[in-house]
């Protein structure tokens, strides 16, 4: 089997808390992963269900209770290993004295580069985030999107063969959000792999190959998007429309939902070539029949209705 | 040799100089200008032995203020903002980080410290007496309060690894005059009848840095030579004492959690 | 807030500002005032333990021991010329100030002079001024002006031959000290016990030895006494010699120029003219400034 671009093995956190910190909480609950080459993986959960804890003990910000973790076959523990890999903290933070072009050539000097290279790097990821006109601004001046922008800069330039987002698309408007899924994307295209966490289920169904789900410092599933909302049993919608005069048979009646002269009806699989000859000999004209599939965003919030008001583990992050 | 503790320290040079940092500069010329006309007008006889002591003492002040005020913020402040996040992401250890952030700030302190010393000869020259051999003392006192300043930043950074600003301060500081009055502790303890207390002042004289061995400022005054032994052995004491606390320090933000 | 509420309360500041600190100053020269009127100034001396403020200094005694030696100088000038003027703080202000900076010599020859200077001009103890001084040898034992100084305060004011003799000797066995003339001194006072030879060489020393003016003109004062004391003495031969030739008692220095015993009227280092007194001998004229040397 080839290496993975990441393992992820029993990894655990506990923070200790209380008054005499005696007391344990469980931020991450045995975490086991499996990400492969080339892939974009979707790291999906709640706020506080653990995923920037995970991204944190990934980049050795923090050190696990239990487990361990490798990239690229290499342990974490190896600081070398981060050559390969690039990092978009949440809600980034640079150096404000800094103007962005010299915080990208700063970071530009940890991984050797020399100074014609650096400037040709450094040029090209400020034009391809779109901050190239405010180069040479100081960073304190710029708005939290551009902060963002400047921190996906920083985790590519480089051209690791791993990229780790920690909710890449937060602070930035709609443009904004197209040019990060345009990055991704185009990271895919070169093969690299991309590891990014989001609670914004659209982003990850649309860009993912795979996605996994993180409640309460729990796994709750890994798979492709589809699988994923696959598990629930899937109903058909039809629309319809009525004759003038006519009106929607009684039992069904009270689950159509009107939209001017259409209607709509859910209706589960089995029940559904029943119904359709009902409509039919209420002489409704069926416009179209197709499966309903349940969107993450609802498998999501089934989850999290299943684990209770609230989710078991809680996110130690200080703002 | 690793070359990122190299980039980590100029980084940190820069981020000194655009805070304005050695915008004290002025501050110090303009007292020791200040100084070297009033002394002039006032004519008590012991002009350069004035302008020697205030210099000497201005430069070790300043340098300590500097030493304390940034060092304890060096390593804290990076926790605090998670400007660390994404630099740790990078392929640079914690310790080459520590050892970055120390040169760095050293260099401040050897850059501003230069530059007093210039102002400290042209407020000489304008008493004016002409430079002896003597005054070779003076720059031997300073270099004596570079040592000293290189050992109270370490002190500071290794507090900023774990404590607030404010407190590290107040750390940093007690342990500067403990080491100023650990010769006094350990006389102290002598004279005492209990042998336990004897024991105990003598384990903290040679625990704490003792600072009381790099103040020439009287020596320089009055022109005295310093042998050469104890430059010696004070430069090694110091690299020696900033090691363990250096050491000590990477232990520290080696294995803490980044909140 | 609309457009002429602003511009009123932007004067403000600037006005308020200036009218207020003239205001604070004039207040402080009113309670300047008031406690100078009050009794005299009170002197108030808090720390006297030289140790202790060394302890406090935290390593910047030298700074601190000029800031107090500033303060010597200003003490003993502000005092020096009034009336009923005393310097019970000069000696302690003198020991914080030669613990803090055991190497200031300045310090210990101020000392030597102005502490066994009598009042009004100095404190008049010139037993601390011996303290001080042998304090100040047994930490620089290179210096010989201070043993110098040392033997003068024998000589002078305690009229100890033995132990000034003691001193200048070894004074003149420190590097740098004038070998031949301190050596003198020494043998001069061992035998004679004081002359004015040996006066006007000690003088003469601590005159070009020091760079304190005040000193200076102590040691000038007392060189211009010895100069009239020695022109007395010559003055007195040709007295007797007048006395001599022409069997009366001259009466006044004219009598010895018209008699051509004397090219003209012999001045004192003053320029005031020298008399003679009615007792016969010559004296110095009493408006002239310089008073007998101290006995």
């Amino acid at each position: 089997m080839a290496t993975a671009a990441i393992e992820i093995e029993n990894l655990t956190k506990d923070y200790p808390t209380g008054f005499w910190r005696k007391r344990m909480r469980r931020s991450l609950d045995h975490l086991s992963l499996r990400v492969e080459e080339g892939e974009v993986f979707g790291f999906l959960g709640p706020n506080g269900a653990g995923k920037t804890t995970t991204l944190k003990l990934l980049m050795r910000l923090i050190f696990p209770t239990e487990g361990t973790a490798r990239i690229r076959g290499r342990s974490i523990d190896d600081v070398s290993m981060h050559a390969e890999i690039g990092y978009l903290p949440e809600q980034p933070y640079f150096y404000d004295h800094l103007t962005a072009r010299e915080l990208l050539d700063y970071y530009a000097r940890f991984s050797g580069f020399g100074r014609a290279e650096r400037k040709r790097r450094v040029t090209r990821y400020l034009e391809l985030v779109g901050i190239a006109a405010a180069a040479d601004v100081q960073l304190r001046k710029f708005s939290k999107g551009m902060l963002q922008r400047v921190g996906i800069a920083q985790a590519i330039l480089h051209e690791p063969k791993v990229i780790f987002l920690d909710e890449p698309m937060s602070g930035l408007d709609p443009i904004g959000r197209r040019e990060v899924r345009d990055v991704i994307l185009d990271l895919k295209r070169q093969g690299r792999t991309v590891f990014f966490s989001t609670h914004i289920l659209s982003d990850a169904e649309m860009l993912c190959d795979r996605v996994a789900v993180l409640v309460g410092g729990k796994l709750q599933g890994t798979g492709a998007p589809g699988e994923i909302v696959a598990i629930d049993v899937q109903a058909m919608e039809v629309f319809f429309e009525m004759p003038d005069g006519s009106s929607v048979p009684g039992a069904l009646a009270q689950q159509a939902t009107q939209t001017g002269a259409r209607y709509r009806i859910e209706v589960g699989e089995a029940g559904l070539y029943a119904s359709l000859d009902r409509l039919r000999d209420a002489g409704a004209r069926i416009l179209s029949v197709t499966p309903v599939r349940p969107t993450l965003e609802e498998y999501f919030l089934q989850l999290v209705g299943r684990e209770g008001a609230a989710p078991h583990a809680v996110e130690v992050v200080t703002r | 040799m690793s070359v990122m503790p190299g980039v980590v320290a100029i980084n940190t040079f820069r981020e000194a100089v655009r805070d304005r940092v050695l915008y004290n500069l002025v501050f110090f010329g303009l007292m020791m200008m200040g100084a070297a006309i009033l002394v002039g007008q006032v004519s008590i006889g012991i002009n350069r032995l004035v302008i020697i002591n205030l210099g000497l003492s201005a430069i070790s002040v300043i340098g300590l203020v500097m030493a304390v005020f940034i060092g304890v913020g060096l390593i804290y402040r990076e926790m605090e903002k998670r400007t660390l996040y994404s630099l740790l992401a990078r392929p640079v250890r914690r310790w080459e980080f520590l050892a970055g952030k120390y040169a760095g700030l050293l260099l401040t302190l050897l850059v501003n410290t230069s530059f007093m010393t210039i102002g400290l000869a042209v407020a000489l020259y304008y008493v004016g007496r002409p430079f002896v051999r003597a005054d070779l003392t003076a720059l031997v006192a300073i270099y004596f309060i570079l040592l000293e300043l290189a050992l109270v930043t370490a002190i500071a950074l290794f507090f900023s690894c774990f404590s607030s600003p404010m407190l590290s301060t107040l750390f940093t500081l007690a342990v500067y005059v403990t080491g100023i009055f650990a010769g006094d502790i350990r006389d102290f303890g002598a004279l005492t009848k209990s042998p336990a207390v004897q024991a105990f002042t003598r384990v903290l004289y040679y625990l704490v840095p003792n600072f009381h061995n790099f103040n020439a400022i009287a020596a320089a005054g009055h022109g005295e030579r310093v042998p050469l032994a104890l430059i010696w052995q004070n430069t090694l004491y110091a690299i020696v004492y900033a090691s363990v606390v250096l050491v000590a320090a990477s232990a520290v933000f080696g294995r803490r959690n980044l909140k | 807030m609309n457009p002429t509420t602003s511009s009123r309360s932007l004067w403000k500041a600037p006005v308020a500002i200036p009218l207020l600190l003239a205001a604070a100053a004039f207040l402080q020269s009113r309670i300047d005032a008031q406690t100078r009127s009050e009794a005299v100034q009170k002197e108030e001396l808090l720390v006297r333990s030289g140790t202790l403020l060394k302890k406090l200094s935290l390593g910047y005694d030298p700074l601190l021991a000029d800031i107090y030696w500033t303060r010597v100088v200003q003490y003993y000038g502000s005092r020096i010329g009034e009336r009923d003027a005393h310097f019970d703080l000069l000696a302690p202000l003198l020991n914080i100030t030669t613990t803090l900076d055991p190497h200031l010599v300045v310090a210990y020859r101020f000392g030597a002079i102005f502490l066994s200077e009598p009042k009004p001009a100095g404190a008049g103890r010139t037993d601390l001024a011996v303290d001080l001084v042998k304090r100040g040898i047994a930490a620089n034992p290179g210096e010989w002006r201070l043993n110098y100084d040392l033997g003068v305060l024998y000589y002078w004011r305690l009229k100890d031959y033995h132990d000034a003799a003691a001193a200048f000797l070894a004074a003149s066995n420190q590097p740098n000290a004038p070998y031949v003339m301190l050596k003198l001194a020494a043998a001069g006072i061992a035998q004679k016990g004081g002359s004015i030879e040996t006066s006007r060489m000690i003088f003469a020393e601590l005159y070009e030895s020091t760079n304190d003016p005040k000193v200076r003109k102590t040691a000038l004062k007392e060189l211009r006494a010895l100069k009239a004391q020695e022109d007395e003495i010559q003055l007195d031969k040709v007295i007797q010699q007048y006395e001599k030739l022409f069997g009366r008692k001259a009466t006044s220095m004219l009598d010895l120029v018209n008699a051509r015993l004397l090219p003209g009227v012999p001045l004192d280092p003053a320029g005031i003219p020298y008399v003679i007194g009615p007792d016969g001998k010559c004296r110095l004229n009493p408006k002239s400034p310089i008073g007998a040397p101290e006995r």
